[in-house]
């Protein structure tokens, strides 16, 4: 058994390639999905890729929501679609509003690329099932805007439905929380700064801690 | 607007003044131009010679020296494409070619530091594309004044903010390079970007314009008044002065545009929809049109008026000579134009046809139906001025090598050692460049193998066979300074060393030669010198010169910045996993030292952190030893001997093995029994310091025998601190301290 990963590919992404070699590495079939296209052809899941969408010049993912393919993206995630969200896809799911919050310019006004150390929060989301709470792991973070901010009502909500995903362990970026990975209420919708992709072969990333995001909603899809 | 200046209308006003000598040609240049076209140029042709036969674009002042690189180019199978176009394309094994090049941003980039060094990044990544090969990765090499001068915390977080704004919407891997700091390139600092692209064999482009009838396409960016310096001089002759009085001469980029136009590019050549391609970079249209008919059938037709403009008030001449971004220009088949037109749609990149091969021998440019260009495109792009200045060594070098520092005060016990070692390593021209590199993004694309702090940076180029390049960009200001034609060896020698230490093979050469004003015999004498160096340099190590760039003018008033040649080095790795990296990753291993060390300060960072000084000679250039070194380092990469290496040069040993230990998160312990100062601080070339993998000592011993590398054992890695025997040991925590704290503390 396996399932079809589909891949957004936005002008301006730049992580659609690498995503999809871990959706494949992860034993999945990744299917190539274009913004301008308003059609998922039938896949099992969706992967919204790092990069700069429209060259982010409003705002990180805040026209890529307005692409044709986000008008059947965001009924269909509301209806149960399992979609990733990583860094610029993590912005445009907040900017979509399947997700709560937004990012925001780093506290310290660079961009940052370093491996990062987080602790996974939640096992319970259609991406994290094959990783324990509590377990720390490795990825690359690299991004400019990558500050999570939601008013502290919404923050507290977040934290009391156990909707947190991942936590910086030292936070790069002064993100309220040291949240770096949210999910919506019923867990199909993820999104999270840090980059899993990166992390799937040694020779290439800090680790190989990114592939339990691929193979848990494998796991899943193949279970339900 | 007053009349446009027609080719008729010039015939008719032979006497007509130019102000050639405002747009930089010599009064026998504009003569000549006359003599060609056998009246006086309109306006329009005016701007392109002026442009076309500029230091920048002509390479009038270093022609007959750049010569040496290809009559002394060792034979080499690898060399798919050669010097003159874009950028040279070696032959890595599998069917894969890589094109790569270096090109400096320089006058920009002190101008407006952020858009300057951006859109230097976006300059060389065109020239790459241009070939036809996906860009890959990219690095940097920049210098900088003093790092706690004022106008370089101005200049440094603007350069390198531009890097990151840029490469990083672009989604290309920067890899490595340098930072490098000193009082010479306080109001001239050094902005080098290298590009490294990957083709297959059957997939080269070139520049040129063939088959009359063909289409010429402008696609990209609209054209706006960007970068144009000299074209106001023209512009105020035509239109009032108040309204393009203060344009900025610096180009604006736009990363997202040129992200597209990749992808864009990349679809039509894998369609075979183009027959030429060209970027835009210096001289834009000017430079397309010239260089695209002169290599093709040698004519084309271009009606000017149809260039897509952003400011639609632009004058001929400013279309001609604008540096606008993110701007390519393609010779496509008529019958398979609609399908060209299409990607670019796809894409949502502007595309226009502008013109037309012929086969006439001329470039010919109309503005709404009248005739404003009409040339033998080979005078302005290939036939351009070729001067030999006056070069002379200066009076002041012999004093300048006399002055040895073998006369300063060294450190005279183990208190003394440490101190040392702490304030070199903690030197911004040494400490760690974190602060710097954590602003790029180093893994996109998921091939980065190695990058900063790593000798060299290395991607992946297939990933069902691993196979890999590596690069590497070095230079030694200070070095060329005290002598040029050593200088550029050493950088060169560097390079390749730090290619041969990440386990690659040494292949190829790019270079970028900074240097001062050429009308100064004593800066065109350094310009001779590193030239020949770098030749015979090349030739020696069997790795031909690919291509580069020549960067002349970077002085202020009298004062030159030191010869700064930039050496890049291209190496292959058949396996990446072979990989070796600098940081020392086991408890236990045997550290050895490779090669010879003199006492050998010339240069050297020691003397300029401790002492402020400059002078006597560099160290000495054996190029038979870095072979030797770099095929001893290759064999114990493919035998799987090493667990790190890292190349000694700035600093010495003790900044190399403070280094690794860091890299690592462990500790070494040294015995430098005689003269340890030397030892530790000696800038001695073609030397490596390796951890070698436990059993595997023997097999070290007798490779390094085999390849005639002196190999001596110095101790082993592990434990808390870097301890030199009985002089003196620094906890690892102090390292870091040192070596981590003064690039935030200066740029933060």
């Amino acid at each position: 058994m396996t399932a079809r990963v589909g891949v957004v590919t936005f002008p301006g992404s730049l992580d659609d390639r690498d995503t999809a070699r871990a959706v494949r590495l992860a034993g999945s079939e990744p299917v190539a999905l274009w913004h301008g296209d308003p059609d998922l052809h039938g896949v099992d899941a969706v992967v919204l890729p790092g990069g700069f969408s429209y060259g982010d010049y409003l705002r990180g993912g805040a026209i890529a929501r307005f692409a044709p393919i986000m008008d059947e993206l965001v009924p269909a995630a509301r209806a149960g679609l399992p979609v990733l969200g990583i860094c610029n896809g993590f912005q445009v799911l907040c900017e979509s509003h399947l997700l709560p919050g937004a990012l925001t310019r780093n506290a310290g006004l660079h961009f940052v690329c370093r491996p990062q150390t987080l602790r996974v929060e939640s096992e319970d989301t259609y991406w994290t099932g094959d990783y324990a709470a509590g377990q720390e792991i490795v990825l690359p973070i690299k991004h400019g805007e990558g500050r999570y901010v939601a008013d502290p009502v919404t923050v507290a909500g977040l934290e009391a439905d156990g909707r947190v995903v991942l936590r910086y362990v030292g936070n790069p970026n002064g993100s309220a929380g040291d949240i770096a990975a949210v999910a919506n209420e019923a867990g199909n919708v993820v999104g999270l700064m840090p980059h899993p992709e990166h992390a799937t072969d040694p020779i290439t990333g800090p680790s190989t801690d990114g592939l339990p995001f691929f193979t848990s909603i494998l796991s899943r899809l193949v279970a339900a | 607007m007053q009349h446009l200046d027609t080719v008729a209308h010039a015939a008719e006003s032979p006497d007509r003044p130019q102000p050639y000598a405002e747009l930089g040609m010599a009064v026998d240049e504009y003569a000549r131009v006359r003599e060609i076209l056998g009246r006086r140029p309109t306006s329009a042709e005016l701007a392109i010679y002026s442009v076309m036969w500029s230091e920048h674009c002509s390479y009038k002042s270093s022609k007959v020296h750049l010569r040496r690189f290809g009559e002394q180019a060792p034979p080499n199978d690898a060399l798919l494409v050669g010097m003159g176009e874009n950028a040279g394309v070696v032959d890595v094994g599998s069917g894969y070619a890589v094109t790569f090049k270096i090109e400096s941003h320089n006058h920009p980039s002190y101008v407006e530091p952020h858009q300057g060094a951006a859109t230097g990044v976006g300059g060389i990544v065109r020239d790459i594309l241009s070939m036809g090969a996906r860009p890959v990765a990219v690095m940097d090499a920049l210098r900088f004044g003093p790092a706690d001068a004022p106008d370089t915390r101005r200049v440094l977080p603007g350069v390198v903010s531009g890097i990151s704004f840029y490469g990083n919407c672009l989604g290309l891997p920067n890899i490595g390079g340098e930072v490098s700091f000193d009082a010479c390139y306080l109001d001239n600092p050094l902005v080098n970007a290298l590009c490294v692209g990957v083709m297959r064999h059957g997939d080269i482009k070139l520049a040129q314009a063939p088959g009359p009838g063909n289409k010429v396409v402008l696609f990209g960016a609209s054209t706006g008044p960007d970068g144009i310096g000299g074209a106001s001089v023209l512009a105020s002759a035509t239109f009032d002065e108040e309204s393009h009085a203060k344009r900025p001469s610096v180009q604006v980029g736009d990363p997202f545009m040129e992200k597209v136009l990749i992808e864009c590019c990349l679809e039509l050549f894998a369609a075979d929809l183009v027959v030429g391609i060209q970027d835009l970079g210096a001289a834009g249209v000017s430079c397309a049109t010239t260089e695209l008919a002169a290599a093709g059938t040698g004519g084309m037709s271009v009606r000017l008026d149809s260039v897509p403009l952003r400011d639609p008030s632009l004058a001929p001449e400013e279309i001609l000579m604008s540096e606008s971004q993110e701007r390519m220009m393609a010779v496509v088949s008529p019958a398979r134009l609609s399908e060209f037109l299409a990607v670019c749609a796809k894409w949502d990149v502007p595309a226009t046809v502008i013109g037309e091969v012929t086969d006439t021998g001329r470039l010919v440019m109309t503005w709404h139906g009248e005739t404003i260009v009409d040339l033998p495109p080979g005078t302005a792009a290939d036939e351009g001025p070729v001067y030999e200045r006056p070069y002379a060594r200066p009076a002041a070098q012999d004093a300048l090598n006399a002055d040895s520092p073998a006369r300063l005060p060294r450190p005279a016990d183990g208190v003394g050692l440490r101190d040392t070692l702490l304030r070199v390593l903690g030197s911004p021209e040494v400490a760690s460049k974190d602060w710097v590199t954590s602003q790029y993004d180093r893994y996109v694309l998921g091939n980065t193998v190695l990058a900063t702090p790593d000798d060299a940076g290395m991607v992946r180029i297939d990933a069902s066979t691993g196979l890999g390049v590596a690069l590497a960009t070095d230079g030694n200001g200070r070095y060329a300074r005290l002598d040029p034609y050593a200088g550029a060896q050493l950088a060169l020698a560097e390079a390749y060393r730090n290619v041969a230490a990440s386990g690659a093979r040494p292949l190829a050469v790019t270079n970028c030669l900074n240097f001062g004003s050429p009308e100064d015999p004593g800066v065109m004498w350094q310009f001779a010198e590193a030239v020949r160096g770098l030749a015979d340099g090349c030739q020696e190590l069997g790795t031909p010169v690919t291509g580069g760039n020549v960067s002349f003018y970077n002085q202020t008033g009298d004062a030159a910045i030191h010869p700064t040649p930039v050496i890049g080095v291209l190496g292959t790795i058949p396996d990446v996993a072979r990989r070796v990296r600098t940081g020392f990753t086991a408890d236990g291993a045997s550290l050895v030292l490779l090669g010879s060390t003199r006492e050998e300060f010339g240069g050297s960072v020691w003397a300029h952190v401790v002492h402020g000084h400059l002078g006597g000679r560099p160290p000495a250039v054996d190029l038979a030893a870095e072979r030797a070194l770099a095929g001893f380092l290759a064999d114990a990469t493919d035998a799987g001997l090493l667990d790190a290496a890292h190349d000694l040069s700035d600093g010495g040993l003790g900044v190399a093995l403070a280094e690794s230990c860091l890299a690592g998160a462990r500790g070494a312990r040294v015995d430098l029994p005689d003269d340890p100062f030397t030892l530790l601080f000696s800038e001695s070339a073609a030397r490596a310091v390796v951890a070698v993998r436990p059993g595997a000592e023997q097999a070290i011993t007798d490779l390094a025998a085999r390849h005639d590398v002196p190999a001596r054992p110095i101790g082993l890695t592990g434990g808390p601190s870097l301890e030199v025997t009985g002089h003196f040991s620094v906890a690892l925590a102090d390292l870091r301290e040192a070596y981590h704290t003064p690039l935030p503390t200066l740029f933060d």
